[in-house]
């Protein structure tokens, strides 16, 4: 038998997030893709419209950014003590609280905690930690079969995929195709789609609904992630919109949530400001169908064996960095994917990682480090139009920390031979003092003069080709300015 | 119009691109305020807002471009610039540099000098309160927002303003303005294939408005938009804000 007949779930893409080349290449491949690139303009369209509609319905929606940017400061300046607190909290509750420094020790946690319980199989609510410490395949090598339930993250899993968006991690496929993943594989892992089923959207939840409710029914296990955890209380919550969380967090004996530690918030009355924002700003709805917060264990009443595993798995690179650190107030909503126009184009693949996009930009480097070309490379996958800052609703200030990020980069390469360094340290002779910015502008003027009827320049060799190869660009014209302005008003100025 | 700006002196900060690659603007500029009956210099010293260094990493290149900047426009009242991404660096990038330098000094200075720069369109509507310049521009045209104009600079609809009190002009909504161009300094060399998405989208919507012009307030982007739209033919021409405010009936446009 072959590695791939045992498998019990449908196996990933070959490759690994760390493996992958630099964003540049990827991006240049996904644009490639033209059927992407519509499915990602329709999506992003929609979802930033209904955002905007949304939004604008809240007269105090600054007011309400400002104060969960300020609560989550403030939870972040004091983490320690937080996480503490919820610890006791959590114990008090009846849960049991498990520490994870990295993805490693997450997934050997989890893995033991389900193996103690006998069971070969848990369904698994959407959750990002659990995506980033990539747990389905921790479980599968232990021949633990991970089903996910929410629909997007199923086409995910179904497709052989992997994420390419916080929220709709299936973004980038259309119906038709999702139809056909359907068709070809769910047969292969539990109840299949009928044979004639259409790409209507109602038809394919419908065929989701059936495959998933015999692993619901069936899991002793569940795991899931967390959008919030309370300090003061040990509440967990999940946001969602499909209720097949609900159905994780309240079906089966043992619920297992890995949580990273930033999620934390000190009091239950700070949900309220987030509860505002998230649906909103992820969805465009005023609130969202499925809210679910459970306390540890109420006897007699859903799951009787509660773990919480608490990941740190980098985030504490970013902490102790005050510029980075604000990429930690992240709640997911993923508002900057959306209106983001690089992550419009290129899609969420290219990023390297499940966290795509803007905030993906920031907050890759920080967790993994800037040892990997993909990670050296995404600070600079962005035009730093500053959109994403206008819509995050913990205001991110996302353009500001890939500039720091591109600075951390920049000191990693210097003194290797590269163009780049080289190039810059040239710019800056010329623009750090005005003679020598004078003499580089007679230049330009002397290349003017030898093209004397040439305004544009057309196809040019590397480098300049990243420019010209589908951009003319204007030739510099005799005379600068300074030089005409020596000239005619020379002399009034003295 | 009316003048009312005698005896203001204006300090032009030309921008490095458009004192090289676009003189036209800085002379438009110079022709505008002077109209409105202000005295401009020229400091010699000036050379760049260093955004370039900035935003690529290279935070140490761009501190003596800090250093100029304050040498060259202290002790001006006002400092006024064509471009909103420009003067957006000096303001939301040269304090954080004086940080990064460790030299209080500077970072004093900087704060001086960054409270009198001003976007030319922020110059004119808010400190000599005017929107009609008496300019004349009988052609149909479009206004790109630039995103440093709008979300660094925060110009707001400034120049929307300026343009909408021009006599003569024809002024067409672009559609997905809102939407970057796609030029972001060396992005655009950097990543040059999603940069070229971007800008081809930009310059579709603008040949869709049907306009003669494209206009904006900064020269980098209308070069980034104007190099496909000139490799494509479109026919359409861009121009900076400063130069439209600059024509006038009877002016040889
Ligand atoms: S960075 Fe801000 S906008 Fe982006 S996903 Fe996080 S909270 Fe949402």
């Amino acid at each position: 038998m072959t590695a791939q007949a045992q498998r019990r779930t449908p196996a990933p893409p070959p490759g690994t997030y760390l493996g992958m080349p630099k964003f540049q290449k990827n991006a240049k491949e996904q644009l490639a893709n033209e059927q992407l690139r519509k499915n990602l303009r329709h999506a992003t369209g929609t979802i930033r419209a209904k955002r905007a509609a949304r939004v604008e319905e809240v007269p105090e929606w600054e007011e309400l950014r400002l104060a969960g940017e300020a609560i989550k400061n403030r939870t972040l300046r004091h983490l320690d003590t937080y996480l503490v607190q919820l610890e006791d909290s959590l114990q008090k509750a009846g849960a049991k609280v498990h520490w994870a420094r990295d993805a490693a020790e997450a997934n050997r946690i989890v893995v033991g905690l389900v193996q103690a319980k006998g069971v070969d199989e848990v369904v698994k609510v959407k959750s990002m930690a659990t995506q980033e410490i990539e747990l389905n395949e921790a479980l599968e090598e232990a021949g633990i079969a991970a089903w996910e339930t929410d629909l997007a993250e199923l086409i995910v899993q179904l497709g052989h995929d992997r994420p390419s968006h916080i929220l709709v991690p299936a973004i980038h496929r259309n119906r038709s195709e999702v139809r056909e993943i359907f068709l070809r594989e769910m047969k292969q892992y539990g109840t299949p789609a009928p044979e004639d089923i259409t790409d209507d959207p109602a038809e394919l939840a419908g065929a989701a609904r059936r495959h998933l409710r015999e692993k619901f029914l069936r899991a002793k296990v569940a795991i899931s992630g967390a959008n919030f955890a309370i300090a003061e209380t040990g509440t967990l919550v999940v946001v969602e919109s499909e209720g097949n969380g609900r159905m994780c967090l309240t079906l089966p004996d043992t619920l297992i949530s890995v949580v990273g530690i930033e999620k934390v918030l000190p009091t239950f009355a700070d949900l309220e400001v987030f509860m505002r924002l998230l649906p909103r700003s992820s969805t465009g709805e005023r609130m969202n169908p499925y809210t679910s917060m459970w306390t540890g264990v109420t006897p007699g009443d859903g799951p009787q064996d509660v773990h919480v595993v608490l990941v740190d798995n980098g985030r504490t690179n970013a902490l102790a960095d005050p510029q980075g650190r604000p990429a930690l107030r992240c709640i997911r909503c993923s508002a900057c994917l959306n209106i983001c126009p690089v992550y419009e184009r290129v899609g969420g693949h290219a990023y390297g990682s499940v966290y795509p996009g803007p905030i993906g930009a920031v907050l890759n480097p920080q967790l993994r480090g800037i040892g990997h070309e993909i990670d050296q490379s995404l600070p600079y996958a962005s035009s730093l139009c500053g959109a994403c800052f206008e819509v995050c609703p913990v205001r991110i200030p996302i353009p500001d920390i890939l500039v720091h990020l591109r600075k951390e980069v920049a000191d990693h390469k210097r003194g290797k031979p590269k163009l780049e360094p080289t190039a810059m340290a040239a710019a800056g002779w010329v623009l750090a003092d005005h003679k020598h910015f004078e003499l580089a502008e007679r230049v330009a003027g002397l290349a003017a003069r030898a093209l004397p009827n040439t305004t544009f320049l057309g196809p040019l060799p590397w480098p300049a080709s990243a420019w010209t190869r589908a951009r003319d660009l204007p030739m510099p014209p005799p005379e600068s300015f300074r030089k005409w302005w020596r000239t005619n008003r020379g002399e009034e100025q003295q | 119009m009316t003048i009312h700006a005698k005896g203001i002196t204006v300090a032009l900060f030309a921008t490095c691109i458009n004192d090289v690659m676009f003189p036209g603007t800085p002379k438009a500029v110079v022709q505008v305020l002077e109209r409105l009956g202000c005295r401009v210099e020229f400091p010699l010293d000036q050379t760049c807002c260093g955004q370039m260094f900035t935003n690529t990493g290279y935070f140490d290149a761009a501190v003596p471009n800090v250093r100029n900047y304050v040498k060259a426009f202290t002790g001006y009242d006002y400092v006024v610039g064509p471009s909103g991404s420009c003067v957006g660096a000096v303001r939301h990038q040269h304090p954080m540099l004086a940080e990064h330098a460790r030299d209080a000094g500077l970072g004093r200075a900087v704060d001086e000098v960054v409270a009198r720069t001003y976007d030319l369109s922020e110059f004119l509507v808010d400190v000599l309160g005017v929107t009609d310049v008496g300019a004349y521009f009988p052609h149909r045209v479009t206004y790109h927002p630039t995103c440093h104009s709008v979300r660094v600079a925060k110009v707001g609809d400034r120049p929307y303003r300026l343009l909408q009190a021009v006599k003569g002009i024809d002024l067409v909504d672009l559609p997905a303005a809102d939407q970057c161009c796609g030029f972001g300094g060396t992005f655009s060399v950097k990543n040059p294939d999603v940069s070229v998405a971007m800008a081809s989208d930009k310059a579709r919507h603008v040949m869709e408005t049907g306009a003669e012009y494209l206009v904006t307030g900064d020269n980098a982007c209308l070069m980034n938009i104007g190099g496909i739209l000139h490799r494509e033919n479109s026919g359409v021409k861009t121009i900076h804000l400063a130069e439209i405010l600059a024509h006038t009936e009877g002016g040889d446009r």
